[in-house]
């Protein structure tokens, strides 16, 4: 018990607030994107439909270290885009925390996608036409309309990307590495100091991860709850 | 307010050719479902897209093939009220209403307020639709169409989800709450009976076409075509063969019948509905079909015999009557008649 006081006392919360940071930042992202790519997806023919879907979808079925292969391969300062980005604009991809951020947002981005998708497909059609034939513009249908009755399945959506990105350890250890109080996010620090046979820093890693887990799924669910409690849906 | 529609539309099965003109208030259009009736009305309020044709309200041209006119639906002014009256299920009925209003606040809210007044859902402004019974979601949809003065209304099957007591109680309500708008509207229905309470003017549709026009108790009277007449509720037809100028014969009943009229040249069928025999006792006169019942059914308030037409022993065809309240009284009393009279004035002389 005196041990692990000790141990917290020392304890080094950078990783806390990167993966904090990391995982606002991929759900923020993911969720524009998610919904703007839903939406297209949604309206495409269903050649169109299959073919971007299977592209959106693969960065949730390939394992994470596939995704950071490929995110390397473009970001790499030896590569064109890489290259680019740092003679234009001194900006840095590898090894910094916009690679977790990057790398997160591809490897959370399809469960934002699939779930705000799903949640619009089942939209009765009549409604957009409804707030046509009543003057209403095609984007305030969209933020006035279709995305509130979306409301939970994009709730949901945006809960297990935060999640996803949160816990994001292959793609980011790829592309970020694990530099301390850089790029350094929860689970690579646990995945390092059980190298080091230190279970004890891990374990209250681990209990501090839950607990966030814990406490942010209980929250939105509360706030979605309460939300779409009146709400007739068909 | 004059509305003239043409529209030409590929659809599936068929295709869709409509055109009408009218100045009258309320145009009732009528039609088994998948006719295109809605696609009509959805190409009038240009939620679909006619492959040539021209919608014109008044003067204003919503749409015209020839100069590439395509209003949006937003600039249309026209309303819509669907069956299921599509109202926004994460809005209260206050921003459903101002939905689609325009302009300051305070008018916006000053136009809504009137409207829930208008159409009494004090109380209601701040219920979600889920909240809301049937009738109640009917005047929330009635009064978001209304907010914004269109010129045009126009009804998709708007009671057909309703039970039967809901169903008349909102047609009543939808009648007296469209009484005082200047506007068209234009209702469409598969239920005769709601057309005909609701229109002045009608159309009746069939696969695409328009196969019957006119004012409303006019075209339920003499349907002229078969179709029509099948659509306005006829259910008994013949085949007609002329053998003078008042006379024919119903080759599928097997009956000649004498009219006091002269029989249209281009007849080829004839109709009766099934309302109109008169039971008669004892000796058979003119006009008269033998009373030979296949089988009946019992209604709360109607009873349906189904006779064999004709004296072949084969048809399937059956002619229905339908005995109402008073006249079933009489039954109980005299019996089973022996013939039913037709009354030739009741005959409707059909083209095909």
């Amino acid at each position: 018990m005196k041990e692990m006081l000790e141990i917290l006392e020392k304890l080094d919360w950078s990783p806390l607030f990167i993966s904090l940071k990391t995982g606002v930042a991929a759900t923020v992202i993911s969720f524009f994107l998610g919904i703007y790519a839903a939406r297209k997806v949604v309206k495409a023919s269903p050649g169109k439909k299959a073919v971007i879907d299977g592209i959106l979808t693969l960065p949730m079925v390939l394992p994470p270290t596939v995704a950071g292969f490929f995110l390397l391969l473009l970001f790499s300062r030896r590569r064109l885009l890489g290259e680019f980005l740092f003679d234009q604009f001194g900006f840095k991809v590898v090894q910094t925390w916009v690679g977790c951020v990057i790398a997160a947002t591809v490897i959370a981005f399809p469960l934002m996608y699939r779930n705000a998708r799903a949640a619009m497909e089942q939209i009765d059609v009549n409604l957009v036409y409804a707030g046509r034939t009543l003057g209403m513009s095609d984007i305030e249908i969209f933020w006035k309309v279709v995305i509130p009755t979306a409301g939970p399945g994009i709730a949901s959506g945006t809960i297990l990307t935060f999640a996803r990105a949160l816990g994001e350890y292959g793609a980011t250890s790829m592309l970020a590495g694990n530099i301390p109080g850089k790029t350094g996010t929860i689970s690579q620090k646990i995945a390092m100091v059980i190298q080091d046979g230190d279970y004890l820093t891990a374990g209250i890693w681990v209990v501090i991860v839950m607990i966030i887990a814990f406490v942010i799924i209980s929250l939105m669910n509360l706030i979605s709850g309460k939300k779409m409690k009146n709400v007739g849906r068909w | 307010m004059a509305i003239s529609v043409e529209i030409h539309r590929k659809l599936n099965r068929f295709m869709l050719d409509v055109s009408f003109r009218s100045t009258s208030r309320r145009i009732g259009i009528l039609g088994a479902s998948g006719c295109g009736k809605s696609m009509t009305l959805k190409c009038i309020a240009g939620i679909e897209t006619p492959d040539a044709g021209r919608i014109a309200v008044e003067d204003r041209v919503l749409f015209d093939s020839d100069s590439r006119t395509d209003l949006k639906p937003q600039k249309r002014n026209a309303g819509y009220l669907f069956q299921n009256y599509a109202l926004f299920p994460t809005m209260t009925v206050e921003k459903n209403i101002g939905a689609g209003l325009k302009g300051k606040r305070i008018a916006k809210e000053k136009r809504v307020k009137e409207m829930v007044r208008k159409f009494r859902l004090e109380g209601l402004e701040k219920q979600l639709p889920g909240q809301l019974s049937g009738g109640q979601q009917q005047r929330v949809a009635l009064a978001r169409i209304m907010a914004y003065e269109p010129d045009v209304i126009l009804l998709d099957e708007p009671f057909s989800a309703l039970d039967m007591f809901l169903k008349d109680q909102l047609q009543r309500e939808m009648v007296n709450m469209l009484e005082d708008y200047e506007g068209t509207v234009i209702m469409v229905s598969h239920d005769r009976d709601e057309i005909y309470r609701f229109s002045e003017e009608l159309l009746i549709m069939d696969q695409g076409k328009i196969v019957a026009a006119g004012p409303t108790k006019e075209v339920f009277r003499n349907p002229e075509n078969k179709t029509a007449a099948r659509l306005t509720g006829c259910k008994n037809f013949s085949r007609i063969r002329k053998l003078g100028e008042e006379t024919v014969e119903a080759v599928d009943w097997n009956l000649v019948l004498h009219v006091e009229r002269t029989v249209p040249e281009d007849a080829e069928y004839m109709g009766y509905r099934a309302h109109d025999f008169i039971p008669v006792w004892g000796e058979r006169g003119e006009n008269m079909l033998k009373f030979d019942p296949v089988s009946s059914a019992s209604l709360p308030f109607e009873q349906n015999y189904y006779i064999r037409s004709g004296e072949k022993d084969d048809a399937d065809e059956v002619i229905c009557w339908f005995v109402q309240r008073d006249e079933l009284q009489q039954l109980k009393e005299k019996g089973k008649p022996d013939y039913l009279k037709i009354e030739e004035e009741k005959i409707l002389f059909l083209r095909r």
